[in-house]
């Protein structure tokens, strides 16, 4: 295990080294030491390397995130995991805004709760929250699954694509387009891997399933405001 | 028929300086369709613009250059505040944005290679980077949008530089927009959205609200990208001098700034001829933001939006920008527009020249659509060697006006190079109304 002391070594000298290690490194685990809720860190990651962060991140940490197992011990700022493309990272505590936004692929773990725009803009990465998620989240989702074991907040799936939200709670309010979904033995099937992954205890029948009704997918009239 | 007029004299008909013929037409088109127009292109309404600038040449007191032997330098470096490897051009006409989506992949390989020969840069656009731009494109900017389509971090190390669009001139504050005319399966697998569906482009960012998160979200991309290319803003000509100053403010190493007569692939016809500022507006305003930070030339000012000659160049530096972006000027240069597809203009309804429905996927020149057969109409090479052509002829006729102002580089240019033939020009341009010594707004003059 390599221990790296982002207070005295600097953030550029932090990402430079995790971004050098190649695939058949040695050197696969890394514990960043007084993070100190400093931005950007660990990002651009692209080797399969397990990445401790012993404390609370600040904006885009892990972000567009390769291979690598990031994991945040303590809270993160917003836009964790922005744009990942493969890999896992895990929040151990809440995460803020745009978390996961626009990612790509992998697997995004939150053990505490998510705020707004949670998942905005996924492109294929699966989400998987503990607690509750805030407004607006999975705006413009357009692949990928988001998983919540507490609440949504408003406007849940606004504009939605092809992605898919499933939520245990209770939703304050749907966004346009965003509508309640049969849940098919395929779901449940899929919920059930999603929540083993994320290391959730639920159970895959307590969830409802919601996804785009399609309706704003062509221009017309009807749609145009 | 019956002359019911007795033979008294009558009024001629008039026709409406407000309700004209065209307001009408579009009236009733939208009472019979219940939608908005929706087109390509900028502003077509006539708007201050370079055409209302002279350059006032070399007289008793200026000493001019020989025109065809003595040095003109046209080179320009970008990105020279943070970045490791600065983009080094030998002419300072840009190619701007253009996705693949609303352009063939044809086409933005002639773009890449007709830049590549002039010696320049050409930029990617909403949908991310095709390996065809890529190949022929030796200076390559990767556009950072709010859609994030094709966006990731191997195509993010592979760019020259890094645009984050903020806005375009076209449309400041506005999405965008791609119809399902135009998503052919690579269309759609590299934008990871089902074939056939109207695609919108966010407004806003996802993951940054303001010029304090923007200055993060710039630190996270040198971050990944080494901290060695430039990351240009770049921003819709709503409020340049305000926009410059935050887009600096937020690290930028060069700040883009679009004036409304730049050209969008498609958007509302109503937000592209009704939001935004002419470019000559801009440019004078964003310089200002740039002198007050004591930043002008250390963060490099490219400019765009109707550009279309020599002059229109030779002008922009003259107004203090380092460089310049063409958009339409270079699809025109490719064919977009050609009188030779009249006939088939016409079966569009639209005449050479006036065409504009890009979105639609039906471009009889084949460069505004991913319909394989109208496609095979493009030929790449052939553009290219057209692109570089043009450039060329540009970058001689702005060599041509710097040495008759005594210039040995176009930078050298400067606004007291200048006279306006308008009011307007003059008060935008911060140049004297010619004739005169001064113009609207000059300090220490009142009307």
């Amino acid at each position: 295990m390599q221990t790296f002391d982002l207070a005295a070594e600097g953030l550029r000298s932090l990402n430079a080294t995790l971004q050098a290690q190649a695939n058949e490194t040695n050197q696969t685990g890394w514990d960043i030491i007084n993070p100190r809720g400093s931005h950007a860190i660990a990002v651009g990651l692209d080797a399969p390397i397990e990445v401790h962060v012993m404390g609370s991140t600040g904006y885009y940490c892990a972000g567009m995130n390769k291979q690598a197992t990031v994991h945040v011990h303590g809270s993160a700022g917003p836009g964790v995991a922005e744009n990942m493309m493969s890999g896992t990272v895990v929040v151990e505590g809440d995460a803020s805004q745009y978390a996961g936004a626009t990612g790509n692929g992998g697997t995004l773990i939150i053990k505490g709760n998510a705020s707004s725009r949670c998942g905005i803009s996924m492109k294929g990465i699966d989400i998987i929250v503990h607690g509750n998620i805030g407004h607006m989240s999975a705006f413009m989702a357009q692949s990928g699954n988001l998983v919540v074991c507490g609440d949504a907040g408003d406007a849940l799936g606004d504009s939605l694509y092809e992605a898919r939200l499933f939520v245990r709670g209770s939703v304050k309010s749907l966004g346009a387009d965003c509508i309640e979904k049969e849940m098919r033995p395929e779901h449940l099937e899929l919920l059930a891997e999603l929540l083993e992954r994320g290391g959730c205890d639920a159970k895959p029948e307590e969830f409802k399933r919601y996804g785009s009704a399609r309706q704003l997918y062509n221009f017309k009239p009807d749609n145009a405001y | 028929m019956k002359d019911e007029t007795h033979g008294a004299p009558r009024t001629q008909p008039i026709q409406s300086a407000t309700f004209t013929q065209s307001i009408n037409a579009e009236i009733r088109r939208a009472a019979a369709t219940g939608i908005y127009d929706i087109r390509g292109g900028g502003a077509k309404r006539k708007v201050p613009h370079f055409d209302d600038l002279l350059f006032l040449g070399a007289s008793i007191s200026r000493y001019p250059l020989e025109g065809y032997r003595e040095r003109c330098d046209t080179s320009v470096t970008l990105g020279t505040r943070f970045a490791k490897n600065p983009i080094q051009l030998d002419i300072p006409i840009t190619i701007a944005g253009m996705s693949f989506g609303a352009l063939s992949g044809p086409a933005k390989e002639a773009l890449g290679r007709g830049a590549t020969l002039a010696g320049t840069s050409t930029t990617t656009g909403d949908g991310g980077m095709t390996p065809e731009e890529r190949g022929h494109s030796k200076k390559l900017v990767y556009q950072y949008l709010p859609s994030r389509y094709g966006m990731n971090p191997d195509d993010l190390r592979r760019a020259d530089a890094i645009e984050v669009v903020v806005g375009q001139g076209a449309k400041p504050g506005g999405g965008g927009m791609l119809l399902g005319q135009k998503i052919s399966d690579r269309v759609a697998q590299m934008r990871n959205l089902p074939k056939g569906i109207d695609q919108r482009s966010a407004c806003r960012h996802p993951d940054w609200t303001g010029p304090d998160d923007l200055e993060i979200k710039l630190l996270e991309l040198r971050e990944i990208t080494g901290w060695r290319v430039p990351i240009y803003i770049k921003v819709g000509g709503a409020r340049p001098y305000f926009d410059t100053t935050l887009a600096v403010k937020a690290g930028a190493d060069v700040v883009v700034l679009d004036g409304m007569q730049g050209g969008t692939a498609a958007t509302q016809d109503v937000f592209i001829e009704h939001v935004g500022q002419p470019i000559l507006a801009c440019i004078r305003e964003a310089v200002r933001a740039l002198q007050d930070l004591g930043m002008h030339r250390e963060v490099q000012l490219i400019v765009s939006g109707g550009i279309r000659t020599g002059a229109d160049v030779a002008k922009c530096m003259a107004l203090g920008a380092d460089a310049v972006a063409i958009g339409t000027a270079a699809l025109i240069a490719l064919g977009d527009n050609d009188p030779k597809w009249e006939s088939e203009y016409n079966k569009l309804g639209t005449t050479a020249g006036a065409y504009d429905d890009w979105h639609e996927g039906k471009d009889p020149a084949g460069i505004t659509t991913q319909d394989p057969e109208l496609m095979k109409r493009f030929d790449p090479i052939e553009g290219g060697r057209r692109l570089n052509n043009y450039l060329k002829v540009m970058t001689l006729e702005a060599q041509t006006i710097a040495r008759a102002c005594g210039k040995s580089h176009l930078h050298n240019l400067e606004p007291e190079d200048l006279c306006a033939v308008t009011m307007e020009a003059a008060a935008m341009a911060k140049v004297p109304l010619a004739g005169t010594d001064w113009w609207p707004g000059k300090p220490g003059t009142s009307f």
